[in-house]
């Protein structure tokens, strides 16, 4: 058994918190470069050029790139040759995330109902899986509250064309418009169950923004779903244009023979993802 | 680009159209969700609200990274801080019909910045302070002095529609 102390895990989730607030991951500005050639809405691609200086400015001035610092979702690979030593694991994650929010926005509240901010971030949002090693994967997701209320879950029958998915994803893309702060990385997760298939959208966004599916299949509608997207004229910012989505990510697991769960969760072009191994 | 002074008048007002670019100087009042539903009461006449919180900034400043959040969430507040004398508002995207109507209906105008250009738009604030609900932490309502805040005109007061063209 390897051992890691909880202190390694908390110092390590404080660091991440910074990084991914205020540094756009390389492939993103790549595509949003790539996205400001292709637009030809003059309004559209105002937007773009903003959208870039910020990445330059939030990285120079170590500024949180937006506002909204999100929730933090937290995304464990637990080698199973690891021995966590002290303390509880939760305990060490939602530490690093409070000592790591000290300069950023406090988005959560301590009940959905009485909408007390807990003034530290916390509780973050806790995916662990159980994994071959001696080591600890940490993956920091900073997802911000315009997105996530745009997303959305269909439990689709199999007799479901492709076409029908795409359809679905596309009008919800359409109907989030602005407030999901377009261009886009969408995150879809097909198949699992009711509760699976959000995850899988969710995990899709640790993906390197633009990297295929290495199913083929899965990769081809990748590749129509952001065709269809951008066919839309959603644009930046919901101002009409070309670019309304920089990337589609589709995660697909096993289901039911009754089930075609589609799970569509949409990531604005902020997208804040950081990992470091342990 | 035009350059246009906050608080808003008449004149100022009459000369914008849906989809221009501006730039905004002057004074903004901060608020979200949670002090529209406490009623917002601050002095609005003429003003522009900006529906945002802010991050801290660096050295104890109020206000580090800052742009706009959804704006039709504030939908259901807004007529009676029209009926106030509200001049302006900044957000993302779309509002309701009835808003849109409402915000036409009392010469009011409607601007939209961009989400996720928080850095950017934080550059502009030269001074913040606290107005109201300090308790709300960072819901609570600012009034900001900026200087060239972009924006873009999103509902004018001819009827004019920016996600509509």
């Amino acid at each position: 058994m390897r051992e890691i102390t909880t202190a390694k895990i908390t110092e390590a989730l404080a660091r991440l918190c910074e990084e991914a607030a205020c540094d756009l991951p390389a492939e993103v500005e790549e595509a949003l470069n790539r996205a400001l050639a292709e637009e030809t809405s003059e309004l559209g691609r105002e937007i773009l050029r903003e959208i870039i200086n910020n990445a330059e400015i939030a990285r120079k001035d170590r500024l949180p790139l937006c506002q909204d610092t999100g929730s933090a979702i937290v995304f464990v690979e637990l080698g199973q040759e690891v021995q966590i030593t002290g303390g509880q694991l939760s305990e060490a994650i939602n530490e690093g995330i409070s000592r790591g929010f000290s300069k950023l926005r406090k988005s959560i509240v301590a009940d959905p109902f009485l909408r007390t901010n807990t003034n530290d971030n916390t509780p973050a949002i806790i995916h662990t899986d159980i994994v071959p090693g001696d080591k600890i994967k940490l993956g920091l997701l900073l997802k911000g509250g315009g997105g996530e209320n745009a997303s959305s879950l269909k439990m689709f029958l199999p007799g479901a064309s492709e076409d029908e998915v795409v359809d679905f994803v596309v009008k919800l893309v359409v109907e989030a418009g602005a407030r999901a702060c377009p261009p886009l990385v969408v995150g879809v997760g097909i198949g699992g169950t009711f509760d699976y298939a959000p995850l899988l959208a969710k995990k899709a966004l640790r993906r390197r923004a633009g990297h295929l599916n290495s199913a083929h299949h899965i990769a081809q509608l990748e590749k129509k779903m952001l065709k269809r997207i951008n066919e839309t004229g959603v644009g930046p910012m919901g101002l009409g244009g070309k670019v309304t989505a920089l990337a589609v990510h589709i995660e697909t697991y096993p289901c039911h023979i009754a089930s075609l769960p589609v799970a569509v969760n949409l990531e604005c072009h902020a997208h804040r993802y950081k990992e470091t191994i342990l | 680009m035009k350059k246009i002074t906050a608080p808003l008048n008449e004149k100022a007002i009459a000369d914008l159209k849906a989809g221009d670019r501006v730039l905004i100087n002057g004074t903004l009042i901060v608020a979200r969700d949670a002090a529209h539903k406490r009623g917002l009461n601050v002095e609005l006449k003429d003003q522009v609200l900006f529906y945002a919180g802010p991050t801290p900034g660096r050295g104890g400043k109020l206000v580090g990274s800052i742009g706009p959040t959804t704006s039709s969430r504030m939908d259901p507040f807004t007529i009676p801080l029209l009926e106030k004398g509200l001049k302006g508002m900044i957000g993302k995207g779309g509002r309701s019909r009835e808003i849109r109507d409402a915000i036409r209906k009392h010469k009011a105008v409607y601007f939209v910045a961009t989400g996720g250009a928080a850095a950017l738009l934080g550059k502009t604030v030269k001074h913040a302070e606290v107005i109201a609900y300090p308790e709300l932490g960072p819901e609570a309502v600012l009034k900001l002095e900026v200087l060239d805040f972009p924006a873009v005109v999103a509902y004018d007061i001819y009827g004019g529609d920016v996600f509509e063209r």
